[in-house]
């Protein structure tokens, strides 16, 4: 029987090569997707991106209110005139809102009535208390327009040379206090954050490691026929970028559930013992603009770093064999 | 095109499993490689497609000392050489089409540029009906016959076949023996690996007959 070596030629039939053709069109994978433990890793992807998601919004929340906590403090500095003897404690009120109105970036300064004084000091001492038989402060409230103009320590010293029985109090150690707090969430944020990607990187070397040795006889035929590591560690991180974007996916979006959740439970407290104190808190307590991108970024850079994570694995991996 | 200097393998602390091989493959050439089961052919075509490394001797493949090969050079070369295994080693999830064009999926070809050459080889190897068919529904002469293709369709320069005819009748035998000699002529370098003496007898070719890990080749 004469054999024939079909000639290499791409003038071959149409109609064959189209039939042919449509086996390729929807080609297999190389590396089967039911030899991997996908299931599992986009579970563990999932809980990781939700977890992280959720941190990312809790932290927004809390940074966005510290950021108007000491901006409202920021906005007034208080001008405390003690009551001394033998002065006329209602005329060092009346200066001290003359001078700091003569003080460049102030936009208002008033004393607080007797009225508003007792009220401030209702917690303590009783309602209907009688002030005057009391040596109790007076504070002037002065309101800052324009920060960058108005210098703090002439104030105080103008205060302190002018008024007597005078000091001010801008509320810097608040302000430092709070912003040592914000800053000391967000860091326990990232850190959180950090340990959870780190898990997550953990996690997909053991599954690229058991998918590798699931489909050794894969990569032995893949080396035979040439393929480059490269290629070989391709085929392993385009799977493990979908799992990556589905995993990501449903765990950013459950996170942004969450915080929803918790966003509509909180309204829906209004009126109730304590709602009070946390609008005071957290303001209005909605999710910042910044903290849905920020997910939304979480879920791609999950989705890549689960890719290259298998890559660099699968890679590693192969250079062992030698 | 190859050639075997004073080679030697053993494994861990274990005897030489092969000793002091020397030979040479000419391009366009064609042989038989035989001996007894456990003789080391195996494990020779093993050291001949980059599989294992020598632990003494030198080995040149295409020119090049693959004691001073990196890693990085090994699939350019390993895609000049075709390899059919005893065991086939189809993928089982990919259709026969897909199995014996995966070297050109490897190379990152279009598939528009291999599909006509894929097709026309599995009629050759008389598979074309079975094209979409995965191997666990192949009987043991067709995944032989799909193992052939797959090392052929790049057109290799050397053909390493390991049993190729184990698995097939008589008349079939003679069949791919006639495909291997008709892609020799064509210019590719042949070596088969068979105990099946009657294959050898139909072909007046040189003989490479190992046993107990010594080599002795008759021309």
């Amino acid at each position: 029987m004469k054999t024939a070596v079909p000639k290499r030629t791409r003038t071959a039939a149409v109609p064959k090569a189209a039939r042919a053709g449509a086996d390729a069109a929807n080609a297999s994978p190389i590396v089967p997707p039911q030899a991997i433990a996908g299931r599992t890793l986009v579970l563990v992807i999932a809980i990781m991106t939700f977890l992280a998601g959720f941190t990312i919004a809790v932290v927004s929340v809390i940074d966005r209110a510290a950021d108007a906590w000491a901006s409202d403090i920021g906005r007034e500095v208080t001008i405390e005139v003690r009551p001394l003897d033998g002065v006329a404690i209602n005329d060092e009120v009346d200066k001290a809102v003359a001078l700091a109105q003569e003080f460049s970036g102030v936009g208002g300064a008033r004393g607080l009535s007797d009225a508003e004084t007792q009220r401030l000091l209702e917690p303590w001492l009783g309602p209907g208390t009688d002030l005057s038989a009391l040596p109790v402060p007076r504070l002037v409230v002065v309101s800052i327009d324009d920060a960058s103009s108005f210098d703090v320590k002439a104030l105080a010293d103008a205060v302190g040379r002018q008024i007597r029985g005078g000091s001010v109090d801008d509320h810097a150690l608040w302000v430092d206090r709070l912003s040592a707090m914000a800053s000391s969430m967000v860091f326990a944020g990232i850190g959180l954050m950090t340990l959870m990607l780190v898990a997550l990187v953990l996690s997909v070397v053991f599954a690229t490691r058991a998918a590798m040795a699931g489909n050794r006889d894969v990569i032995e035929v893949l080396h035979f026929c040439g393929a480059e590591d490269r290629f070989i560690a391709g085929q392993f991180q385009r799977r493990f970028l979908l799992f990556g974007v589905e995993g990501g996916t449903i765990g950013g979006a459950l996170a942004l559930l969450a915080m929803a959740i918790a966003a509509w439970a909180i309204g829906g407290s209004a009126g109730r013992p304590g709602a009070d104190q946390i609008e005071a808190l957290f303001g209005h307590f909605e999710l910042p603009g910044t903290a849905y991108g920020l997910v939304l970024a979480l879920v791609v850079a999950v989705a890549l770093l689960t890719a290259l994570t298998s890559r660099l694995a699968v890679r590693r991996s192969l250079s062992a064999l030698d | 095109m190859i050639r075997f200097e004073n080679v030697g393998l053993r494994y861990g602390t274990g005897r030489e499993v092969l000793s002091d091989l020397t030979f040479s493959i000419a391009p366009h050439s064609f042989q038989f490689l035989t001996g007894p089961s456990g003789a080391g052919k195996t494990t020779l075509i093993r050291l001949l497609f980059l599989n294992l490394k020598p632990t003494r001797g030198l080995i040149s493949i295409f020119g090049k000392d693959t004691a001073l090969l990196r890693r990085a050079d090994m699939p350019a070369l390993r895609r000049r050489i075709g390899v059919v295994f005893q065991d086939f080693r189809l993928l089982d999830h990919l259709t026969t089409y897909e199995n014996v064009a995966l070297p050109y999926r490897v190379l990152g070809k279009d598939e528009a540029s291999y599909r006509a050459d894929v097709a026309d080889l599995l009629d050759w190897v008389g598979l074309g009906d079975r094209k979409h068919v995965y191997p666990p529904v192949l009987s043991g002469g067709e995944k032989q016959r799909a193992a052939i293709a797959r090392a052929l369709i790049t057109k290799p320069e050397f053909l390493l076949a390991d049993e190729p005819t184990g698995n097939v009748d008589p008349p079939l035998a003679r069949r791919l023996l006639r495909l291997f000699l008709e892609l020799n002529r064509l210019g590719t370098a042949v070596l088969i690996a068979t105990h099946d003496i009657g294959l050898m007898d139909q072909l007046d070719a040189r003989r490479m007959v190992i046993e107990g890990g010594h080599l002795e080749i008759y021309e």
